[in-house]
């Protein structure tokens, strides 16, 4: 049996206090460790982006870290995107636009949009296809998802 | 009736209204299968070779093992066709003495975490004699080639073939005649989710619940139960949210009938969660398929005869319940398209190799045949001189019903006017203006049509047709109101991701004066909803629709007479509106709670008159429809680098009445993003010996937001008599078209080098090489 290690895990502002291989991936340990199962598990090498969470601001494909590289960071899931039951703009957004239809990849989606637009409000419309084309979605061919996250762009700049 | 006046607000149906199923999705509170914990994690070695015997399994002391050895009491997956000379083969559970493809499953290793289980079965060693292994379908062909299964002479497990009288004489009398040889390489469906099981053994009856990523719960529940030998009410089967299928998860795993004969006698808890490697090697591919094509012509570029050679390669099983004659069957029955042709020759073959098993995808067959023929009508159209629309004006069917060279039959349908709307919207004299200017820049612009028919909501006989011991056709809905007025569809279908759950409640809402939100639908769980075929072959929104219309008109019968008692009005005089019965022109009104509530707990007011309860059932079994639709795309080719930018995608498209407009563009944009990866990327590559040179989405390529151009939609709505709520499937249309779209508009590109991309994907290598064999390019 290899080592252990006893790291936290900071997910949505709740500290999880675990045990965990060093080979352990974040991805495995936000669902199974920590039981946050809204992140969602697609390819395991860092090309479909389903596993995309904020990592101290950063939108990170969580198949691709360490849970101990992420020990004592600040880890947002999309459980932590609504604010009670009050949903996120993106979140609203994709319901709006149907920027989904099966859901599985959509997670990965939402973390990745909040993430970039968090760090670049006023991103462009170019550069924003740049950064949605690093996730995989299979059923709804971009259309609505490009669509969804230019709306929360401009509800996200909003007052 | 309700009258359908589409957005105007009076009915649901019509209206994009948002979907019921995201509030989960969008939070994190959906659950898919791989959420589940489990006592017990299965891992499968997988064989590395594709062909050999099986000398020796070993592994660690210790190690939680299963191999065919322990399985001897099961039957193998054997799917039965009763036509076209088929030839049933079995599949066992796992590899029993040799193995067939890579990735077959050979042994099964469990252990209490998914990684130790991960670890150990890397320590299983097989050792196999490696024989001669079979890759190409052609090559199976071959005189003195090995056979993949011994009772399939000449490796041919299926083969169809069809001759219209006077076939040779129509033959004879052409003007010219247009010869397609193309070749469609083999294609992974890909959804986002891998396939995924988890097998939970309950001690107090006896009783295991598989959940698992199907689309179709209950006839897994039969299959796996036929094959383990137990009775099926112990076994119940749940999709829960499924993250895709597009026709993959359709198809049995031999990885669930393990799961749950191994729940059954750890007398536990097991699961398993497929990586994306072995869904790439070893859940199930599609789309590999020779097609020899020729096109006699009058000498107004009339079609007048078409003759094909199919060869679809199967791989080295055949897939539950469909049977691998899926797509050289569906080739033989389809190949002419939307065209008026009625002299066809075809010969249509499904060939075994040492391959991964091919099992349906999105569109089945039709991406492929499409393509073909869509081929074969540019290069008549270049032959003739004539625009690529101008040879489809003179050639898609027109009247209707319209009986097909083989027999099927088109209801009223579009093809000339989707076209012709098309032509209008991207302006085709426009773009040919700006082609040559770019052409005069050494830039190098082309546009692709396609037209094309997409066969829907089919009922038994169609299956029937194909001999198939299995006919799905048939959908039941059961429509309970419960004494608190609170109203519950249970289905057969089991959608994962089609939106179904609001569709089918706009199709109720409109009947039962109920909003849509109030109107669960319950789908994927065995215990709960009744048999049924689950979601494939666009046949959800209308075969589940049609019984969802007929379940919910009783319903609507049985409240009005209630109604009537409890309002003292006679029937005709009753609306159900906004939750309640209304007496027209009056305020007299009671609401639908009140009468569910009357229904159950106070009969005695009906005096016998109406029955207790509100549940009332509807099935449905209708003779199938034919959707249409115009593609267009736009693509940019660079001819240095062989690489293809679609600029544009157009669709025009006729699938009757649409549910719900947001819903139904949805479907098409992911069906044409599907179809310009299949075009252009996407591609299983086995090498000589049959080992997989794609085993991650680094190699295998769906197309990213870059790939994907903008998609511009316009539908024409034909209100069909096929389908009682008068809506036609557009599930797979979307992936139909796109692949010769896109494969014509590259053609069209690289006019002026004389060259003729006839293969799918038309990779940037494959370009680069038809460019360099022509001489003509840098």
């Amino acid at each position: 049996m290899s080592s252990q290690a006893d790291i936290t895990l900071s997910i949505n502002g709740r500290d999880y206090p675990i045990r965990v291989e060093p080979r352990r991936t974040l991805a495995d340990a936000i669902r199974e460790e920590c039981g946050q199962t809204g992140t969602h598990i697609g390819c395991e090498h860092g090309v479909c982006g389903a596993c995309t969470v904020i990592v101290d601001g950063e939108p990170v494909r969580s198949c691709l870290m360490f849970a101990v590289q992420a020990a004592g960071k600040a880890i947002r899931t999309v459980e932590g995107l609504a604010n009670g039951d009050e949903m996120h703009p993106m979140q609203r957004a994709f319901m709006e636009h149907h920027g989904l239809q099966c859901g599985f990849c959509t997670p990965g989606f939402l973390m990745l949009a909040v993430g970039v637009l968090e760090r670049e409000p006023d991103i462009s419309d170019e550069d924003l296809l740049d950064i949605l084309s690093s996730n995989l979605c299979r059923c709804t061919g971009y259309q609505n998802i490009i669509k969804a996250v230019r709306a929360a762009a401009t509800a996200m700049r909003l007052p | 009736m309700t009258a359908h006046t589409k957005g105007s607000g009076t009915t649901w149906v019509g209206r994009s209204i948002r979907r019921l199923e995201d509030p989960a999705l969008v939070t994190g509170r959906g659950r898919f299968t791989a959420d589940l914990t489990a006592t017990h994690w299965v891992r499968f070695v997988r064989s590395a070779v594709a062909a050999g015997r099986i000398e020796t399994i070993t592994a660690p002391p210790g190690t939680s093992i299963i191999t065919a050895a322990d399985l001897k009491a099961l039957k193998p997956i054997r799917p039965m066709l009763h036509k076209f000379n088929y030839v049933p083969v079995g599949q066992p559970i796992l590899a029993d003495g040799v193995v067939r493809f890579t990735g077959e499953p050979i042994a099964a290793v469990f252990a209490a975490a998914k990684d130790e289980a991960e670890d150990l079965s890397d320590q299983v060693e097989v050792d196999i004699t490696e024989t001669a292994a079979l890759v190409d379908g052609r090559d199976a062909l071959a005189d003195g080639a090995p056979l993949v299964h011994s009772e399939a002479a000449g490796n041919v497990i299926v083969e169809g073939e069809i001759t219209t009288p006077g076939f040779g004489d129509v033959w004879k009398s052409a003007h010219h005649v247009i010869r397609v040889d193309a070749r469609s390489y083999r294609q992974n469906a890909t959804p986002m989710e891998a396939r995924a099981g988890h097998a939970v053994y309950d001690a107090a009856t006896g009783r295991v619940t598989l959940t698992c990523t199907t689309q179709m719960p209950h006839l897994t529940r039969t299959a796996i139960a036929d094959i383990i030998g137990m009775p099926e009410h112990d076994l119940r089967v749940v999709a829960p949210d499924v993250g895709g299928g597009f026709g993959q998860k359709m198809s049995l795993a031999p990885e669930y009938v393990l799961l749950v004969w191994l729940a059954r006698r750890l007398r536990s808890s097991v699961a398993w969660t497929e990586d994306r490697r072995e869904n790439l090697i070893a859940a199930f591919h599609s789309r590999d398929q020779h097609v020899e094509l020729e096109g006699a012509f009058d000498k107004n570029a009339k079609l007048i005869a078409l003759s094909a050679d199919i060869v679809a390669n199967i791989g080295a099983y055949s897939c539950f319940p469909t049977t691998c004659g899926v797509e050289p069957l569906m080739a033989l029955a389809e190949l002419p398209g939307p065209y008026d042709v009625q002299a066809y020759h075809c010969r249509s073959r499904g060939v075994l190799t040492h391959t991964c098993p091919m099992a349906p995808y999105r569109g089945v067959s039709r991406p492929v045949i499409t393509f073909v023929l869509e081929r074969l009508m540019d290069k008549a159209a270049a032959a003739f001189g004539i625009e690529p629309t101008e040879i489809r004006r003179r050639n898609l069917i027109d009247s209707f019903p319209y009986t097909s060279a083989t027999g099927l039959v088109f209801d009223d349908g579009t093809y000339q006017q989707t076209m012709e709307m098309a032509i209008k919207a991207i302006d085709l004299a426009s773009f040919r203006r700006r082609q040559n200017q770019a052409r005069d820049r050494g830039r190098y612009l082309g546009i692709g049509f396609a037209t094309f028919s997409e066969r829907t909501g089919y009922g038994s006989p169609a299956f029937a047709a194909r001999g198939m011991e299995i006919t799905p056709g048939w959908e039941t809905v059961n429509l309970t109101i419960d004494p608190s007025g609170f109203v519950e569809a249970r289905i057969g279908s089991s959608p994962h991701g089609q939106g179904l759950r609001t569709t089918l409640a706009q199709i109720i809402a409109d009947e039962i004066g109920i909003d849509p939100q109030h109107i669960k639908i319950v789908h994927g769980d065995t215990d709960r909803a009744p048999y049924g075929w689950g979601t494939f072959a666009s046949r959800s929104l209308v075969i589940c629709g049609g019984a969802s219309l007929l379940a919910a008109r009783k319903m609507r019968a049985k409240l009005l007479r209630i109604a009537s008692h409890l309002l003292e009005a006679s029937l005709g005089d009753i609306q159900l509106k906004a939750g309640s019965a209304q007496v027209i022109g009056t305020d007299r009104a009671i609401p639908i709670a009140a009468l569910a509530r009357a229904a159950y707990h106070q009969t005695h007011i009906f005096k016998g008159d109406i029955e207790p309860g509100l549940s009332e059932t509807g099935s449905y079994d209708p003779p199938g429809t034919f959707s249409n639709a115009c593609h267009v795309a736009v693509v940019d080719v660079d001819v240095e680098t062989g690489r293809v930018a679609v600029e544009k995608f157009l669709v025009a498209e006729d699938a009757g009445l649409i549910i719900n407009p947001m819903i139904a563009d949805g479907q098409v944009h992911g069906g044409v993003a599907q179809g310009i990866g299949n075009a252009l990327l996407e591609e299983i590559i086995y090498d000589e010996t049959g080992n997989i040179l794609t085993s991650t989405l680094a190699d295998f390529l769906p197309p990213t937001a870059r790939e994907i151009p903008p998609i511009e939609l316009h539908h024409i709505e034909t209100l069909t008599g096929n389908s009682i709520t008068k809506a036609k499937g557009l599930g797979e249309g979307g992936a139909i078209g796109a692949p010769a779209a896109v494969i014509n508009a590259l053609n069209d590109a690289l006019s002026p080098f004389g060259v003729s991309i006839d293969e799918m994907p038309a990779t940037p290598q494959r370009i680069r090489a038809a460019l360099r064999d022509s001489g003509k390019a840098p």
